[in-house]
């Protein structure tokens, strides 16, 4: 167990070495984060109406990151895919190490390049004045929540990554997942202008969840749509962590098997 | 005493429902090099994942210094280095950081792991590019290091997966040089290759396989005999063609083949230089002077060509 921890971490720290060495690679993810904050503000922000006070950017910051922190997935499945496509894959897996040391440690560095991501959309957010107004420990627990999201969502993306025999599908079907699942929610628009039952989709939606828990942590009341009386309105934090557990549950498990199975 | 064995391995690969291996055996004695030799597709790079425990045979035994490899694979793991057909190293870090990551991987500690991966880059003259991203390195500088990253730890059995595919010809001469070194070095290696002239070149013994079978086993000189020894070969002018063949096969006791368009005559001798002699001796009473003439053991391209039919020819999938 010890040794498993370690070879993790081993595995951790070579992805922070990449990112040492192609600095380009971090720079452009956070360059992008941080133009879909301009874009939104300038862009949507002033024909979205929106009686929030402070404007719509303090409704959009919280929908940006957990945006942001979805795309986890896209990074994980085509960082893993990569790995197969080089054999480093089997290089890995030839070390006398433990099996699931390949994955856990890229789902960690991955969600540790995030508290880099957002710390600087953070930044940008300040200066086209986003203001959480909830004291720093509740902000701080936003962030944590955020943080735990996106791990928990890089371990769906370890089982894209490994399912697809080519790294070039991987790319599309990762977008094909979270571009629905981000947009198809309460993050850039109420949910109300929707069609009915697009409106039940969007509410169950992990995504809506998250953001709605979010914009809470960040002192909003106003929680952009959600229809007042269904259960994940209501609870928005307790819904985001249970749909957290339920993807680890599923996906862990999954994604384990399928590495130790991928040559066979 | 076996450092490798595999006994009527079988896998077949369910996409297509390709046999990739059909009842193959083989071992290595300890302390030697077996190349197995065969065209693509012949099922040599899934005999060596099984041996190094990518991949588990639909059903036969394998095992690597006595541990089964089906059963005990982490123990196999502690043994064995696999280098494969592509550099399986992190590309976007530099050979330094790549071995010293693999040696903390294999728990040397930090101090040990930096000491162990200069060590290894000096020994494959990799120190200059240490510093340097792996893709800013040659096919052969690749290769070198993917070698080295499967000697961190000194294994006991090394298995190289066609380890100068797609080199050059001076990176396959510096690969063949960094392999002698480990061989005398005294790995038992298993080193798989379609290249006819590097199984010559580094193996004692050599497996040729196809269609995931093994078709022949031995050394590399007993198997060109199998094939028939020496070949008297002599190439004449045209007007001279019908006379040579007279005086080959007489000499020869056998008949003698004619290649048209290259002038071309041969004919399988059993004492060679005797046999040449006579022949020389013979053209020249007859007033002719060969363009070319020679003795010639066979290739082992040869060896494919008469043991399965047909020359090493690509089967599609692998």
């Amino acid at each position: 167990m010890k040794n498993a921890i370690f070879d993790s971490l081993i595995i951790t720290k070579r992805q922070i070495l990449q990112l040492a060495r192609v600095p380009e690679v971090l720079i452009f993810s956070i360059i992008q984060p941080v133009m879909f904050v301009l874009l939104f503000r300038f862009v949507f922000g002033g024909s979205i109406a929106s009686d929030q006070p402070g404007g719509y950017v303090q409704l959009l910051m919280p929908g940006i990151f957990v945006q942001t922190t979805a795309f986890t997935l896209a990074a994980t499945a085509s960082g893993l895919a990569e790995d197969m496509k080089k054999g480093l894959i089997d290089r890995f897996r030839s070390l006398p190490i433990s099996r699931s040391a390949l994955v856990v440690g890229r789902t960690l560095g991955d969600s540790l390049l995030n508290v880099l991501v957002l710390a600087v959309m953070g930044l940008a957010g300040y200066l086209v004045g986003w203001r959480p107004t909830s004291g720093i420990l509740k902000i701080s627990l936003g962030f944590l929540l955020l943080l735990l999201f996106s791990y928990a969502l890089s371990w769906t993306g370890i089982f894209v990554g490994l399912s697809a025999r080519d790294a070039r599908v991987v790319q599309n079907v990762s977008f094909i997942i979270t571009f629905p699942l981000t947009f198809l929610s309460n993050a850039f628009a109420p949910t109300t202008g929707m069609p009915r039952p697009l409106q039940y989709i969007a509410e169950w939606n992990p995504v809506s969840s998250m953001v709605a828990a979010c914009r809470s942590l960040f002192g909003l009341e106003n929680r952009f749509g959600a229809t007042a009386n269904s259960f994940p309105s209501q609870h928005p934090l307790a819904m985001s962590l249970i749909y957290m557990v339920l993807i680890m549950v599923i996906f862990v498990p999954l994604s384990v098997r399928k590495y130790k199975n991928s040559s066979n | 005493m076996k450092s490798v064995s595999a006994d009527r391995l079988v896998k077949i690969y369910r996409k297509g429902q390709v046999k990739a291996l059909d009842n193959l055996s083989l071992d290595v004695e300890e302390g030697t090099v077996l190349s197995v030799l065969g065209p693509n597709g012949a099922g040599k790079t899934t005999v060596v994942r099984i041996l190094a425990t990518l991949l588990k045979p639909d059903s036969g035994l394998a095992t690597v210094c006595g541990i089964d490899v089906i059963k005990n694979p982490e123990k196999v793991r502690e043994l064995i280095g696999l280098s494969g057909q592509y550099a399986a190293v992190d590309e976007t870090l530099t050979g330094w950081d790549n071995l010293v990551m693999f040696g903390r991987l294999y728990h040397l500690g930090k101090q040990a792991s930096i000491k162990r991966a200069e060590d290894l880059l000096e020994r494959f003259s990799l120190t200059d590019s240490a510093r340097r991203p792996i893709k800013t390195y040659s096919g052969g500088m690749r290769r070198r290091l993917d070698l080295a990253a499967s000697l961190i730890v000194q294994p006991k059995v090394l298995f190289l997966d066609e380890p100068t595919t797609g080199l050059d010809p001076r990176g396959r001469q510096e690969m063949w040089g960094v392999i002698e070194e480990l061989v005398k070095g005294g790995v038992t290696l298993l080193l798989t290759t379609q290249y006819l002239e590097e199984a010559d070149q580094l193996a004692d013994e050599i497996a040729v396989i196809d269609h995931g079978r093994v078709i022949a086993r031995g050394t590399s000189d007993a198997l060109k005999k199998q094939v028939g020894g020496e070949r008297l070969e002599v190439t004449v002018e045209a007007k001279n063609i019908a006379s040579t063949i007279e005086i080959v096969s007489r000499v020869s006791g056998n008949k003698a083949a004619l290649d048209e368009t290259l002038r071309h005559i041969s004919a399988a001798v059993s004492n060679g230089s005797q046999s040449l002699m006579e022949v020389l001796r013979n053209l020249d009473s007859a007033g002719i002077h060969p363009l070319d003439i020679g003795l010639k053991r066979p290739s082992l391209d040869d060896v494919f060509m008469s043991l399965t039919g047909h020359a090493a020819e690509e089967v599609k999938s692998e």
